[in-house]
């Protein structure tokens, strides 16, 4: 019977072994998370391939549950949502919600779009925001098209969502 | 910090509604140690008391009657003290009463004081002024989660919802500083969500309104203005408000009058030089989980920025 | 010659065939197919003392977190997982399961009767308890536990201030563990209702099944409550309903309300059943019967009725309207009423009869002393503006622990060294009985009155630690200290079982002399219970009728028990029980895998439930046909004798 227990434990934790990544929550971030850009393409087309080019940057919060609900709270309390909708459905700047971001939809080049602003109106919040919490809003913006695992991605959120003037009549 | 032991307790009220249930809490203290001290001993005579003479249970079963009729009598009677002092305690009393608006946040609180001329409102955090033998009105509301407004030596608790404005009333009737905690489990830094209220002669207090109305000190020292600096273009400007500068951002608490309170962090650390670099430059060593992240300032700028804030008096 | 010996002899009962058809399953795989109450009822016992020991050590960790203020040992991720943790395992993997397993192991043989009513139902009842721990171990374990407390309010335990897995595995162990008491609830009201030995009609009826007959009606009604809202809580978080969410018409407001519409009644649902034992140990150690009878029985009804009138007093500082407040206030005072009753009862019984001070009895006392204090500091908070200034600090840990601990730990530590020699046949030893009794009292009181004062003091719940400017902390240094007295006197409770099981002098069939029928059976009884089923002809049958006569003609080559009338206990038809099965186990282990898979993709209901279908249908595929003389109405060829 003690076999029993031992196994039925053991096949459970091999089980949730695969969420551990989603359930890992760093109350405090290392000052400096460095992140290099150096070959981060901002474009889908490679010239001589279709390989494309290799980045050595990595989120470290991909697919971490707490960090994707930390950037919605940073999305909310940054004001993001005045440009891009309180879920990222596009207003005065582009919707977040497609796979395809015009500036790149990779981590890195999320990142990059955050910290050093775009062209027509992005602000760079790279020396606002300390490294870490870009990152989550990177996770974040990413869970919005889809492309985070779903388990990671929380089922809704507390806000009002926003009604078009047609639907408020 | 000093020694507060005291300041936040329940026996030892300081307003008419901590001292309404004072007064109900050793009515109820005594009828329950007389009940506990009477069931204990009987329990205790029934075990040593001689035993093997003739068994009456219709006189026991009287008896076990009387007792059960003395204990609807005693209920009743309690019912009705908790039913006036309730009553007593939920009524706003309606002339004079000041009207303060609380939003609770995680893990700090936004302390408004609200008014019809927009530059007489007052914007502050964790620490609420009010003058002495005047009632005061709380509108409670939520930023995200329950929380709960508790100061114990004024009044009892009450809850603050996302979606509803509570209202509770507390009055003080002497000057002093009590302290009060967040009383319903909010996440990570539940324990750390403490705010002072501060009771004060009604001219001190006007002093003190007076000042907050104010917009934020202007610096006065090249110091000062170089850290001014390194506040609007760092990354305090995201969240935090100084009125009177650029930073208008509500993320985070209210900064204007910054060094008029006693305490930061939400009454964790006593408000001084020390504490203050420390919470600046990594706040979660001190509250892990909250809401302000560690901020790279490097250090020929944290002094000049420590001295402009602790300039905003 | 007693009517079994002369049953016996006459050839009306064949032991070598009940012993043939009651036989348990060997071996390992038979572990898995058994049915038998007695060892089900034990398996709850035991695995609830298991939790029952981690839940203590998180208990340890969290005082030994709170000795000092601003200690470092937790970091508060880890003490909110551990404070939730640690309610989470009390409430619903130890006091309602152990109350169960008391009620699944004595019930049958208290009515007479050879076993539950639906005996398969039962063994799957504790898989999915087992499996629900389990899950939500397996969950701590790996640092994903549930950490929102154990009363998990939203939005604080929703989709966005709860991120990830840890909340969903709560939510879904509530499922599993509920499940499991429905299951327990509605065959111990068969049982009691339909299985009763002839002549038990309802005024003779031992005060255990009735204190397990109320709470099965109060489980029946209350666990629905609490899985429909970690139901709707799963939804929120993981298919994005909008129960909890002010902003699309939802209201935090209501998790509270469905949550302690079932959360007052669980405390009496704990509480009801050791109130039955109290009964039984008073009247034993006593000597006499039990004094008021009837009253007894009427006041743990009325405690099951106004228990689900009270629920509002866990919310009086929300800001709900003072009129409605006011109800809650008086039904809460008003409950204090049957208790007061029952204690009354109890000690008017000690008091008129000749009591020994044997260790059941000596719990009993402890229970009274410290069960009054949890009883009248309800009194208090059940007052509006004593609970606003109260609520949610240690005041109500205090309160809490001095009811659960005093009012159905206490009892329930007398009732296992009460039943122990029956359930195994030794006797526990007396001299470590009471050690462990005096360390549990003293280090309970030395841990949880202070915490009284704490609260007072201004001291709230739930905090990983606080500031040394308050001067909490020589009271809760003093708190952790009585903390490690008092596991180290359940400790003692615990080594002084493991030993005596093994090593403990024999006790007889009624080592303590007590009186009712559950005492006539060989200690430990053998799995059928009663050679013969007794006919009942009064409320002390081992006292006022110990020869009873018996019920002959049922058939011993089968599992065959007699199904009685509700009222009176007439016999009205036999009834074939079902022997050792893997079924139970199967659905339990189906059942599972759709429940675990539904915490992280909904469509593992769907196959769960399609899985479960094969189980189902080996559990039902129709065995034996019927033989033809059973079919007839009334008793067939028997009679009572």
């Amino acid at each position: 019977m003690k076999h029993v227990a031992a196994g039925l434990c053991v096949s459970a934790a091999l089980l949730l072994l695969t969420g551990c990544k989603r359930e890992q929550r760093q109350l405090r971030a290392e000052p400096a998370e460095r992140a290099t850009f150096a070959a981060a393409p901002e474009s889908p087309i490679v010239p001589g391939g279709k390989v494309p080019v290799k980045v050595e940057v990595r989120n470290p919060y991909e697919g971490d549950a707490y960090a994707i609900a930390e950037g919605e709270k940073l999305f909310s309390s940054y004001n993001c949502g005045t440009c891009h909708a309180a879920h990222g459905g596009g207003g005065m700047g582009p919707p977040l919600t497609s796979k395809n971001l015009t500036y790149g939809s990779e981590p890195e080049n999320i990142f990059d779009t955050i910290q050093k602003g775009r062209p027509k109106g992005m602000p760079a919040w790279g020396g606002r925001l300390p490294e870490y919490q870009i990152w989550q809003l990177v996770a974040y913006v990413r869970s919005l098209s889809g492309q985070e695992p779903m388990s990671a991605t929380p089922g809704r959120s507390d806000d009002i969502e926003y009604k078009t003037k047609a639907q408020l009549k | 910090m000093k020694w507060f032991a005291g300041a936040q307790s329940v026996l030892d009220p300081a307003g008419p509604q901590a001292g309404r249930i004072h007064g109900l809490f050793e009515v109820f203290l005594w009828v329950a140690i007389i009940v506990w001290v009477l069931t204990v001993g009987a329990m205790l005579i029934a075990f040593w008391k001689k035993h093997g003479g003739e068994r009456h249970d219709d006189t026991t079963k009287r008896v076990v009657t009387a007792c059960g009729v003395i204990t609807v009598a005693v209920l009743l009677a309690l019912l009705v003290a908790s039913a006036v002092t309730g009553s007593a305690f939920a009524t706003v009393p309606s002339n004079n009463v000041m009207n303060i608006e609380i939003r609770g946040h995680q893990w700090w609180w936004e302390v408004h004081y609200p008014d019809y001329i927009p530059h007489e409102r007052v914007t502050t955090a964790n620490e609420i002024h009010i003058p002495v033998g005047r009632p005061v009105r709380f509108k409670l509301t939520s930023d995200d989660v329950i929380h709960s407004f508790w100061a114990p030596n004024l009044s009892g608790k009450l809850d603050l919802f996302p979606n509803r404005v509570n209202e509770a009333w507390f009055e003080a009737d002497r000057p002093g500083m009590w302290r009060g905690q967040c009383a319903e489990f909010c996440g990570l830094q539940h324990a750390n969500m403490a705010f002072w209220v501060i009771a004060e002669p009604p001219d001190k207090f006007n002093e003190w309104i007076e000042n907050q109305r104010k917009p934020g000190v202007m610096p006065s020292t090249p110091d000062q203005a170089h850290g001014q600096e390194v506040f609007l273009n760092g990354p305090c400007v995201v969240c935090h408000t100084i009125r009177g500068t650029n930073a208008l951002a509500s993320v985070g608490p209210d900064l204007t009058h910054l060094a008029s309170r006693h305490t930061i962090a939400a009454g964790t650390l006593a408000l001084d030089r020390g504490n203050l670099a420390g919470w600046v430059t990594d706040a979660q060593r001190i509250k892990p989980g909250n809401r302000m992240p560690p901020v790279n300032v490097p250090s020929k700028d944290l002094e000049p920025l420590l001295a402009y804030l602790e300039s905003l008096k | 010659m007693t009517p079994t010996q002369e049953a016996v002899e006459r050839g009306t009962v064949d032991l070598s065939a009940l012993d043939r058809s009651w036989a348990p399953p060997q071996g390992l795989l038979g572990w898995f197919r058994q049915v038998n109450h007695q060892n089900i009822g034990k398996r709850y016992i035991v695995t609830a003392f298991i939790f029952f020991i981690l839940g203590g050590i998180e208990a340890l960790l969290m005082r030994l977190q709170l000795a000092q203020p601003q200690n470092r040992l937790l970091n508060p991720d880890l003490y909110n997982q551990i404070f939730t943790t640690h309610g989470s395992t009390m409430m619903f993997l130890f006091a309602v399961p152990v109350m169960e397993g008391m009620g699944v192991y004595l019930v049958p043989m208290m009515v007479g009767t050879r076993n539950v009513a639906f005996p398969r139902l039962n063994a799957f009842g504790y898989y999915m308890y087992l499996f629900g721990g389990l899950f939500l171990y397996a969950g701590v374990f790996l640092h994903i536990g549930p950490d929102a407390g154990w009363f998990a309010y939203t939005p604080l335990s929703g989709p966005l201030y709860d991120p990830g897995k840890r909340t969903d595995f709560w939510a879904q162990m509530i499922t599993f563990t509920e499940m499991s008491a429905l299951v327990v609830a509605v065959e111990l009201i068969v049982t009691i209702m339909k299985m009763r030995a002839p002549g038990m009609s309802l005024n003779r009826i031992p005060m255990f099944v009735w204190a397990m007959f109320i709470q099965s009606f109060m489980v029946m009604f209350a666990m629905p409550a609490v899985m429909a809202c970690s139901g709707m809580l799963l939804f929120d978080r993981s298919v994005g309903t909008h129960f909890f969410n002010p902003a699309e018409g939802g209201d935090p407001m209501l998790w509270q309300h469905i949550f302690w519409f079932f959360g007052h009644p669980e405390v009496y649902i704990i509480f009801v059943p050791a109130l039955g034992m109290i009964s039984h140990i008073v009247e034993t150690f006593s000597r006499r019967p039990i004094l008021g009878y009837t009253a007894l029985v009427l006041s743990q009804i009325a405690t099951g009725f106004i228990g689900f009138g009270l629920w509002v007093h866990h919310m009086f500082a929300t800001g709900l309207p003072q009129l409605g407040e006011s109800f809650f206030t008086a039904a809460s005072m008003m409950i204090a009423i049957p208790t007061g009753v029952q204690i009354f009862c109890w000690i008017a019984t000690i008091w008129t009869g000749r009591p020994t001070l044997k260790i059941p009895l000596l719990y009993i006392a402890g229970f009274i002393a410290i069960f009054v204090i949890g009883g009248l500091s309800g009194v208090m908070i059940a007052s509006v503006p004593l609970d606003l200034q109260v609520h949610d600090t240690f005041f109500i840990v205090a309160h809490f622990h001095y009811v659960l601990i005093g009012g159905a730990v206490f009892p329930l530590l007398g009732g296992i060294y009460f039943w122990f020699p029956k359930m195994t046949g030794r006797m526990m030893n007396d001299a470590v009985g009471t050690l462990s009794f005096w360390l549990t009292f003293i280090g309970f009181n030395i841990t949880f009155f202070p915490m009284h004062i704490l609260g007072l003091h201004g001291m709230p719940r739930r905090v990983y630690t606080y500031l040394p400017q308050t001067g909490w902390g020589d009271l809760n240094l003093l708190a952790t200290c009585g903390a490690f007295i008092l596991a180290i006197g359940f400790i003692v409770f615990v080594l002084n079982a493991l030993s005596a099981s093994q090593n403990g002098p024999a006790a007889g069939s009624n080592p303590w002399g007590s009186s009712n029928i559950e005492w006539s059976t060989p200690s430990p009884p053998p799995h059928y219970n009663f050679a013969n089923i007794p006919v009942i002809r009064g409320r002390e049958p081992m006292w006022t009728d110990p020869e009873p006569p018996v019920v002959t003609g049922l058939d011993d080559s089968r599992r065959e028990v007699l199904v009685t009338n509700t009222l009176d206990a007439e016999p009205e038809h036999r009834y074939i029980l079902p022997g050792p099965t893997i079924w139970p186990f199967l659905l339990a282990v189906t059942t599972t895998i759709g429940f675990i898979g539904t915490v992280f993709q909904m469509w593992w209901g769907v196959w769960g439930a399609a899985l479960s279908f094969i189980p189902l249908v080996g559990w039902f595929w129709p065995r034996e046909r019927p033989r033809p003389d059973l079919l007839e109405s009334g008793c067939g060829s028997g009679g009572i004798e």
